[in-house]
């Protein structure tokens, strides 16, 4: 378990009362995501929907087990869609 | 997925090389199966009746008198699909209208019958009565308040708190960082504009096709082109209520797709129908009907401003989006938010979109969906900005450039990523010395996608005589499963030709999802590639057991099995075909497998140089040079890597020069086929020049990135700016159709007759 | 509607069919006669995926009744190749990667070979202008030109 910094893209940031960032224990995305969904009620519906994590710059769509380290860089953004 | 090896300076047999496509044959024969193509015994014809109205309430159908026709064998209306109220509900009300018709061309009931001819009556029979309702078209006049609003249960997402007032904004989205009042007071030069797009369509040359055979207890087989025949599996089987493991998806040739086939239409329709009937069903859209009732690309009204310093470094950037997406929710216009700035290493960054509904068929997404449009508005600013302060576009570009561990405009940190050196491309090339003559111009753009991963499955089989057989279940929309068989071919250490890949039908295979994304190399072959390993280290242990060595003491090189060292013992290496011809004997078939999710796509840029020459008594654009470099990570097949290139910048041309979806005061589509919508035809283009930059995506094995769609973002402002560089005017609203250039000109004075 | 009773000619072979007074050439070709290697992209001319020959003419098969057939001889993309031989823009199609999705593939080549059976030796200008009449959303044009320049060069040398 280790302790994360989770960045919120703007439009998330509206759910959460213009909080950017939050700290969060978790050891990868589901964890996360639940974790985060709990400490921001308003947030879980969003997350349900369904998000995309960017970790250290790469995007991940939808693995729950991607592991997640202190150091990461992690950004959540709107489920993305491709051509 | 943990990687063996790093994607850095390896070296290649298969990879790389550019061999003959597997499918090409069938393809320059008119052997190849597209969707229109098939029959089956019995077969019915099925068509659709659309709504002649942009904006109805459907007050009755009545069917009687299609069903009493002869040769009428069944009819489906939404009466003959259970509402929904999870997230399939509004592909369910696109496929066939509800309470409402949303557009002209929106689906509202359809047959199916003995011959087309009698499918044709049956239609006129068919007896809907309509309350018609005022309509709205643009995006901006459908987010002004009083406009005829299409959901009464629309209200404004992210925007807190929640408007009480049905809109027809279906979301409001922000991204960026730092504080742009304060970079913009920084800012020695700032420029702001407002621009427009319209919406084009990505214009296959296949209209949607499908054969539903569906027996009434729900069994049954759908042939259609797609790029995704696993999700149309899924969709219909949802839709119908029928479980899925009773539905096989196989997917036809496509005939191009470009995202738009990235959805249902007329498939669920076609099930519906053949069920009731008991008899197989074919529909073949048409033309007309591809235009007004797929799903072209959003509309979009945009403002952007950019601040920079004295010396050229941008101190601020910010930018108002509105998409519409047609008549329900879900235009790309967050991407396009995300995509805007993306290009450029920016302190302070702020963008605004709006996705808007509007009296006009649901977007579809159209290659790097959103991109192009958002990139227009930005990269037109960019390029008065770099004459405004005297920069050349590229050197300006480049002081700004994105790279590796800049925070992205949209937030994360890029990992390596080639922007700067696609820009450095252009500038070495020829095209970018080459004199410019009068009326003629030069513009530069660059743009940038996402790329994705995704969720993926692939068998690969070892043959009896060596050969292998590589089932993947993504459409090939351009020539992938030469690429697939590169890949293969490399990790097993055999030749190209000895592996063939097909797409497998729903049933033989795992899910997958869609072709999109520019997705298939990366993620199909990252799954090729571990199923390729998996495959060997069956192989090895076959020759382990053969030798009587431990499995660990057996390594494969150059596809052949090998004693690890000279304490392993001495055995002679055992080729694939070698192993293959025994494999009935030391413990039946091999195969090997790969189902994840492939993460870790690797963004793309790109950057073009357009040269034009405008003729001032018509307004008409030519182009004269074409010039693309992008970054590829790395090329399986450079050729296919060079045709996308081309493809995408081609599109964007037209979407620069001419295409449009042009709407008359009564909400009905004006110009819906080839001659009135005009896609560019082999003389209106030069050769298309490309450069291939490789800088290596670490999370794939080979440095894989996708490049299907980063290729359609730069040419909207690339166009654009040479133009205004040839007639000295910015045009802010593509198409730059002669009319409007030369409006333009004679506004300015300046036409030829002035 | 009462059929139409068509003698033709096809590829070489003579061949009958009945079609409907109003049907297309290219709806016969395709489901009277299951040659479905012309396409129907459009339906009204504008796109050339179901170019044909009709008597050495390069028409839209979408333009002309299948009645219209009847007497004369008509060539499509099956006709192409001899055999196991490829056509030499069959093979220059292949090797210049002129095709990603293939569907305008059949009526690019019978387009082709019938500018080559005009001028054997057309600048690129001329190619540009002759295939103007062909959509392809793929390529972008440059290796489809590419390929009949190559296979125009390769048939001048015999």
């Amino acid at each position: 378990m280790a302790q994360l910094t989770v960045q919120l893209g703007g439009t998330l940031q509206s759910y959460a009362g213009g909080q950017k960032t939050f700290q969060v224990e978790a050891s990868n995305i589901r964890e996360m995501l639940t974790r985060l969904g709990q400490q921001v009620p308003a947030l879980k519906a969003v997350l349900d929907r369904g998000v995309a994590v960017a970790v250290d710059g790469q995007i991940i769509r939808e693995a729950w087990f991607h592991p997640l380290t202190a150091g990461n860089e992690i950004f959540l953004l709107p489920k993305l869609a491709g051509g | 997925m943990p990687l063996d090896n790093p994607p850095a300076k390896r070296s290649f047999k298969t990879v790389g090389t550019r061999p003959l496509r597997p499918d090409g044959l069938d393809k320059v024969t008119g052997r190849a199966r597209f969707g229109a193509d098939a029959t089956a015994p019995g077969l019915l014809v099925g068509r659709i009746l659309r709504s002649p109205h942009a904006h109805a309430k459907i007050k009755s159908i009545d069917i009687s008198k299609a069903l009493a026709l002869q040769g009428v064998k069944a009819v489906v209306t939404s009466a003959d699909f259970a509402d929904r109220t999870d997230g399939l509900r509004d592909v369910l009300v696109n496929v066939m209208a509800r309470d409402k018709a949303l557009y002209e061309g929106h689906a509202v009931a359809a047959v199916a019958a003995s011959t087309a001819e009698v499918a044709r009556k049956a239609l006129k029979l068919i007896k809907v009565d309509y309350e018609v309702l005022p309509h709205v078209t643009d995006v901006d006049e459908a987010m002004k308040p009083g406009a005829p609003v299409l959901h009464d249960d629309m209200f404004t997402k992210g925007v807190e708190p929640a408007p009480t007032k049905a809109s027809n904004i279906a979301l409001r989205c922000e991204f960026g960082h730092g504080d742009v009042e304060a970079g913009f007071k920084q800012a020695a030069v700032i420029l702001e504009d407002s621009f427009k797009t319209e919406a084009t369509h990505q214009g296959y040359i296949e209209p949607h096709a499908c054969l539903a055979n569906i027996a009434a207890d729900g069994q049954g087989e759908l042939w259609c082109c797609t790029q995704g025949h696993f999700m149309v599996r899924d969709t219909c089987a949802q839709l119908l209520g029928i479980e899925v493991s009773k539905l096989r998806v196989t997917a036809s040739e496509i005939g191009g797709g470009f995202g738009g086939k990235t959805t249902v239409f007329i498939e669920p329709v076609a099930c519906a129908l053949s069920k009731k009937a008991g008899r197989p069903v074919k529909i073949v859209m048409t033309r007309d009907e591809v235009f007004k009732a797929s799903g072209p690309t959003s509309s979009a009204s945009m403002d952007v401003k950019i601040g920079v310093s004295k010396d050229g470094r941008i101190t601020a950037a910010s930018a108002t989006l509105r998409y519409q997406g047609g008549a329900f929710a879900g235009s790309p216009v967050e991407m396009g938010a995300m995509c805007a700035f993306a290009c450029y290493d920016l302190e302070n960054v702020k963008v605004v979109g709006y996705d808007v509904v509007c009296n006009r068929p649901k977007q579809a997404a159209y290659r790097a969906p959103g991109a192009p449009m958002a990139a227009f508005a930005v990269e037109s600013i960019m390029d008065s900005l770099a004459k405004k302060i005297g920069l050349d576009p590229i050197d300006f570009r480049l002081k700004n450039a994105a790279k590796e561990g800049t925070k992205s405009s949209y937030g994360p940190t890029f990992g390596p990523i080639g922007l700067v050196e696609t820009l450095q491309a252009c500038k070495a090339h020829k095209n970018y010395a080459a004199k410019l003559g009068k009326n003629q111009g030069r513009g530069v753009s660059s743009g940038f996608w996402f790329n994705f991963g995704g969720q993926t499955c692939v068998s690969l089989n070892v043959n009896i005589d060596g050969t292998v057989g590589l089932s993947v279940g993504t459409p090939d929309i351009g020539g992938s499963r030469a690429s697939m068989s590169l890949m293969a071919a490399e990790e097993l250490g055999i030749a190209y030709e000895q592996v063939k890949t097909i797409i497998a039908d729903t049933a033989s295979l795992g899910y997958n999802d869609v072709t999109d994304g520019s997705r298939v190399t990366f993620a199909s072959g990252l799954a090729t590639i571990h199923a390729a390993r998996d495959a060997i280290k069956k192989l090895c242990a076959r020759a382990a057991k053969t030798w009587g060595i431990p499995e660990d003491a057996v390594v494969w090189e150059a596809g052949h099995a090998k004693p690890a060292g000279k304490n392993a013992g001495e055995f002679e290496p055992l080729s694939l075909a070698e192993i293959a011809a025994t494999v009935g004997n030391t413990g039946g078939p091999v195969a090997g497998h790969c189902e994840f999710n492939a993460e870790n796509a690797g963004p793309a840029f790109a950057s073009h140089v357009v040269d034009v020459e405008v003729d001032p008594a018509t307004g008409r654009t030519t182009v004269l040079r074409y010039l693309i470099a992008q970054d590829a990570g790395k090329a399986i097949h450079p050729t296919y890597v060079e045709g996308q290139f081309q493809g995408g910048a081609a599109q964007g041309v037209g979407w620069a020069l001419n295409e449009e979806y042009i709407y008359g005061a009564d909400g009905k589509l004006q110009n819906a086929g080839f001659l009135d919508y005009r896609v560019p035809v082999c003389s209106d283009l030069p050769m298309i020049d490309t450069v291939i930059v490789e800088v290596p995506n670490p999370g794939h094995p080979y440095g894989v990135r996708g490049v299907g769609e980063a290729s359609i973002v730069p040419p909207l402002a690339a166009v654009a700016n040479a133009v205004s560089d040839a007639v000295g005017i910015r045009l802010p609203q593509v198409p730059l159709s002669p009319p409007r250039v030369l409006a333009a000109l004679t506004k300015d004075g300046r036409n030829a007759k002035s | 509607m009462s059929g139409v009773h068509v003698s033709t000619t096809v590829n070489g072979d003579a061949l009958e069919f009945v079609c409907d007074a109003d049907e297309t050439l290219l709806d016969a070709l395709r489901n009277r006669l299951g040659l479905t290697g012309a396409k129907e992209g459009c339906g009204t001319g504008d796109c050339g995926a179901c170019s044909v020959m009709l008597d050495g003419r390069l028409v839209c098969s979408c333009l002309v009744l299948g009645a219209e057939a009847e007497g004369r001889k008509v060539e499509t993309i099956e006709g192409m190749a001899d055999g196991e031989a490829l056509h030499p823009l069959q093979q220059k199609f292949l090797e210049h990667a002129a095709l990603q999705c293939g569907i305008c593939t059949p009526g690019f080549l019978v387009a082709a070979k019938s500018l080559l059976e005009r001028n054997a030796d057309p600048s690129e200008h001329e190619v540009r202008f002759w295939l103007a009449g062909n959509l392809c959303r793929c390529t972008g044009y440059d290796k489809i030109v590419r390929a009949v320049l190559d296979a125009a060069a390769e048939m001048r040398k015999g």
